[in-house]
């Protein structure tokens, strides 16, 4: 029951789903968009996928890093004899060493630096200090153990709120001239207009929000295994990275090492979210190692250190304000941000936004003004920010326009449902520009929402609550409307450390039909292989399971920027049906010249040029490959063989959005809150395989459902992260994630090739604030009006008591 | 010290540290790999093996404690060229993405069925529960071990079981259009 424009519609893509019945191929594999079970699942279902420390090389050494028990503090001195006397241990290796060889420091993806080996000070807990290579992994630990270090400890800043205050300790004594803990100030939107809109408002709500730090928590862990062949000067490099590409050339640019002597290979990867493209001081440290022994060295690090230092997520203390009428017409949104970004500038999202694309912040809404105000602070605590399926801060933007508008609807006794529905943004009004500058590309949002409600029944939840409420319990019902923009980017307005956020593919297909795509974009699990390869028989009619799909490997693949914001389907995914027609449209051309006929006279059918009016006569695209290798005689200008290449630079962003429905209910007694129902409906364009965008959106309400009631990285006074292992950093298991409700949409993004959005973080993105304002919503009778995430037992309970409590530090 | 353990039907003998943890022995002694490690305090289960016939966290057992006992892998579930249907399940359910938690869920999922063979969905979470999975939100490594039961049952029984209707699973297992664009699945 399709009732939106098919893709072939509106974006002039041949062939496109919807419009024909399945056509299947000799595999049983849908030719195109549909159902296809996952080629990369034959090795993992057999315990044959091939992890990072699943890899061994000839001569192998093993790493460990000795890390800083404190969060600020100045070394003294560090003594290594003992461990260096340690028959197993090959190298020591301190900041004194890297300084050396001028690798003290490694720039990050924000223009900063961070400290590869703590020279100076360490400045935050779980630091790297020293780097130590051994014959095994259990001596690599046992000589950590021999390393002394005298630190005399400094006071350090913890609360973001008092990073800077004038008596606050400087972090980043470092950098020349540094006074104070300031990193930027960064605004969006107009705020005369905006102060100008929130002063003829009938009603104004305002209110301080946290999004917690938090850390994506892949399952594997990160880690590298660097190999440098003196003779050769080539550097093998196996990492857990989404981006190997752009790895390779900071590399070059951090090491001196020449990149067409890098090479970067990202085997399997046991989940990324964002806390994979980074690079860390072990990955550079594995590369010293391996110089320094002349043998390949494996670094990876435990689950303590992955949680400790690798690339947190938000940590955004916001202060919102919504402007509207009495009759609940929003007018305005004004949010001021304290961005905690850790002791080093580390945030991964292009150069021009230093707070992400927090500036969407404005979400679904039409409303007449808004502004934002962002201000990034360095404080003792680890570097990251950009990261955990958040869409480059889409995340923290959606939860604070979506907290407004309850908090708005609560103000205003008006139903959340029918506040959002009078004021999301028109099917007529788009393509839409918001007043942060974004031109969204397509939606139907009422028509979501509405579909949304129905899925869950939505009248019926509010009858029932009612009657609930009546009997003294707590159920609660909250909605999020979210609208991402994702598929970074065009490369006049992004780029990362100066490199383009445009995405390389390349197509072979051999003699005998079968083919090859090569693609920059690295899977942590999305399934690539399946995906792509179906757009690839889509476009040329090859049977997907002919189709190998090769990723992860510098050396056999283009440039291209990596696998994080949902990138990978809006960019890649374009360039892949790009470089698809090409292959097709030269293939029309060989077709023609076997048939002694003009290519105006052939038409595409079903993976085959026939000619028009007579389609006995035709060529597969098989039979093409065979005669564009062969001896036929080719038309001028056309050269042999059936290959093509693209770079793609979108266009513009993609705009996925969604309507979710989550049911709590919560006993107030304990403060335990159950999530009953989880209603997504996503609109992600048309859906290439079903069952991976399905797959994708289940991942992502768990991550919601996880951020919202359990997981948060908090510290004590004195800087100690309270959320170092999994017995302390809580993640949902499947007892607390319910059976989740799925629905959809389809509306096409009209300047993708196949009118495609991406999914991968809509339901990470979407899912927090529905999951918050259900609690809201339950703890209503109350008088709550708001509590920070994550929302356990103890905090339920105390914002039943009415002292709701501060999530980033530790509770005194 | 040496240790033998029968390792997927075959004794090993080996010379061990004493404090060698089971998953390393499995891993880097015998490579097999399919076991793996996530978070070294018994939290993730991305570890679990089967210890005599048991699941547990292979990451806090000592190779030596594993002495002169049997332990059973992923890499022993598919017989003769033939996925167990707890493999098939979850390739069919999409139970997996990364892949990295799943031989640790498909060792639980197998022993879970030897026991149960009909679990409920309340059931298959409980079993679940000591492992994290941070790719599916569970949904469908439920619907993967509800397939492998139905399966195992229709193998048992060779009637049609499809009128068998095991609730709570959608019958997706058959390949669907993209013509289905719009609809709820619950």
């Amino acid at each position: 029951m399709t009732t939106t424009a098919s893709p072939a519609e509106s974006t002039g893509a041949q062939g496109a789903p919807g419009t024909t019945a399945q056509r299947m191929s000799p595999g049983g594999n849908p030719m195109g968009f549909g159902r296809m079970l996952r080629k990369e699942d034959a090795r993992f279902l057999r315990g044959q996928g091939h992890y990072l420390d699943d890899i061994t090389m000839p001569g192998m050494l093993h790493a460990a890093i000795l890390r800083s028990p404190f969060a600020h503090a100045r070394i003294r001195s560090i003594d290594t004899s003992e461990a260096e006397a340690h028959p197993n241990v090959r190298a020591v290796i301190t900041g004194a060493t890297l300084e050396g060889l001028k690798l003290a420091w490694m720039p990050t993806l924000s223009m900063d630096v961070q400290a590869v080996l703590a020279t100076d000070k360490v400045r935050f807990q779980g630091q790297e200090v020293a780097f130590v290579v051994a014959d095994d992994k259990y001596a690599a630990r046992d000589a950590l153990e021999l390393i002394d270090v005298d630190y005399e400890e400094l006071p350090p800043v913890v609360d973001a709120r008092r990073a800077l205050d004038p008596d606050a300790p400087v972090i980043r004594d470092d950098i020349e001239g540094k006074t104070d803990n300031h990193i930027f100030d960064w605004e969006a939107g107009d705020s005369v207009l905006t102060d100008q809109v929130f002063a003829a408002a009938d009603v104004v709500v305002t209110q301080d929000l946290l999004y917690p730090r938090v850390h994506p928590a892949p399952m594997e862990t990160c880690g590298s295994i660097a190999s440098m062949d003196k003779v050769t000067g080539k550097l093998t490099v196996y990492s857990t990275t989404q981006a190997p590409h752009a790895h390779r050339t900071v590399y070059a640019l951090v090491a001196g090492i020449p990149e067409h002597k890098i090479q970067i290979i990202s085997p399997d990867i046991g989940g990324g979210f964002g806390g994979k493209v980074g690079i860390y001081p072990g990955y550079v440290l594995a590369v010293v190692g391996s110089i320094v022994t002349g043998k390949p060295v494996k670094w990876v690090e435990d689950r303590s250190e992955n949680l400790m230092s690798t690339a947190f997520a938000r940590d955004y203390h916001m202060k919102g304000e919504i402007a509207a009428t009495r009759d609940g017409k929003i007018t305005g949104l004004r949010v001021d941000v304290l961005a905690d970004h850790g002791a080093f500038n580390g945030t991964a999202q292009p150069t021009k936004f230093p707070a992400g694309f927090f500036h969407i912040f404005t979400g679904s809404y039409d409303l007449q003004a808004a502004h934002c105000k962002v201000t990034g602070v360095y404080t003792n605590k680890a570097p990251g920010g950009v990261a955990y399926a958040c869409s480059f801060r889409v995340t923290e933007a959606v939860y604070l326009v979506e907290r407004m508008v309850d908090l708005l609807a609560g103000e205003l006794g008006m139903d959340p449902a029918e506040l959002r529905m009078k004021n999301l943004i028109r099917p007529e009004q788009f393509p839409y520009t918001t007043k942060t500058g974004w031109e969204y590309d397509s939606g139907d949002y009422p028509r979501a929402l509405q579909k949304a409600m129905e899925i869950a029944g939505y009248d019926e939840l509010r009858r029932e609550q009612a009657e609930k409420r009546e009997r003294g319990e707590y159920m609660g019902i909250g909605l999020s409307f979210f609208t991402e923009g994702v598929g970074a980017g065009p490369r006049k307005h992004m780029d990362i450390l100066g490199l383009g956020m445009a995405d390389g593919c390349e197509l072979r297909v051999h003699p005998t039909g079968k083919a090859q795509l090569r693609l920059s974009v690295q899977t942590q699990g999305q399934g690539h292989e399946t995906t792509f390869a179906q757009i690839v028989a889509h476009e040329v009619g090859i049977p997907p399971e002919d189709i190998e799909v090769i990723h992860g490997d510098t050396d056999n693949t283009p440039f291209g920027l990596g696998t994080y914001g949902s990138r990978s389907t809006p960019v890649s995914g374009a360039a892949a049906a790009v470089v698809s027609r090409r292959v097709r449209d030269k293939a029309r051309l060989i077709a023609a010249a076997a048939l002694e006929c003009s290519p105006d006279d052939l038409e595409w059918e079903q993976g085959r040029w026939q000619v028009k009016g007579d389609p006995e006569k035709g060529k597969t695209i098989a039979e093409i490959a065979m005669l564009s290798h062969g001896n036929l005689e080719l038309p001028e200008g056309v050269e042999g063989h059936l290959d093509a290449s693209v770079v793609y630079d979108p266009p513009n962003l993609t705009y996925p959005f969604g309507a979710y429905i989550c049911v709590v209910d919560v006993d107030p007694g304990t403060g335990q809150v159950k999530v009953r129902r989880f209603i997504a409906l996503d609109d992600c364009g048309p859906r290439i395989n079903p069952m991976i965008v399905e797959g994708q959106v289940h991942g992502g309400l768990a991550d919601g459902v996880g951020m919202a009631l359990m997981q948060a990285i908090a510290f004590d006074p004195d800087g100690n992260n309270l959320g170092g292992s999994f017995m302390d950093y809580l993640l949902p298991t499947a007892l607390e994630c319910p059976s989740w409700e799925t629905g959809e949409t389809v509306t096409p993004s009209p300047h993708h090739p196949l009118g495609v959005k991406g999914v991968g973080e809509s339901a990470t993105v979407g899912s927090p604030p529905a999951v918050v304002n259900a609690v809201m919503d339950a703890l209503a009778p109350f008088g709550v009006k708001h509590a920070d995430m994550p929302l356990t037992p103890a905090q339920v309970w105390r914002a039943i008591q009415g002292r709701p409590m501060r999530t980033d530090l530790a509770v005194t | 010290m040496q240790v033998t353990i029968t390792v997927n039907g075959q004794a090993v003998t080996r010379e061990i540290e004493p404090r060698q943890l089971l998953v390393h022995f499995v891993r880097d002694d015998l490579g097999l790999t399919g076991t793996h490690w996530g978070c070294d305090t018994t939290q993730c289960g991305t570890c679990v093996l089967w210890l005599d016939g048991v699941p547990v966290k292979s990451c806090t057992v000592l190779t030596a404690m594993a002495d002169g006992h049997e332990v059973r892998t992923v890499e022993d579930l598919e017989q003769d060229g033939r996925l167990d249907p707890v493999q098939q399940g979850f390739m069919n359910e999409h139970g997996l993405q990364c892949g990295f938690c799943t031989p640790g869920m498909m060792m639980t999922a197998r022993w879970l069925l030897d026991h149960n063979p009909d679990p409920d969905e309340s059931t298959i979470r409980e079993a679940i529960s000591g492992q994290l999975c941070r790719c599916t939100g569970y949904e469908n490594i439920v619907r993967a071990v509800r397939w492998a039961a139905r399966h195992e049952a229709e193998a048992r029984e060779p009637e049609p079981a499809a009128a068998a209707g095991v609730a709570g699973v959608p019958a997706q297992s058959a390949p669907t259009g993209a013509g289905e664009a719009e609809g709820a699945t619950a």
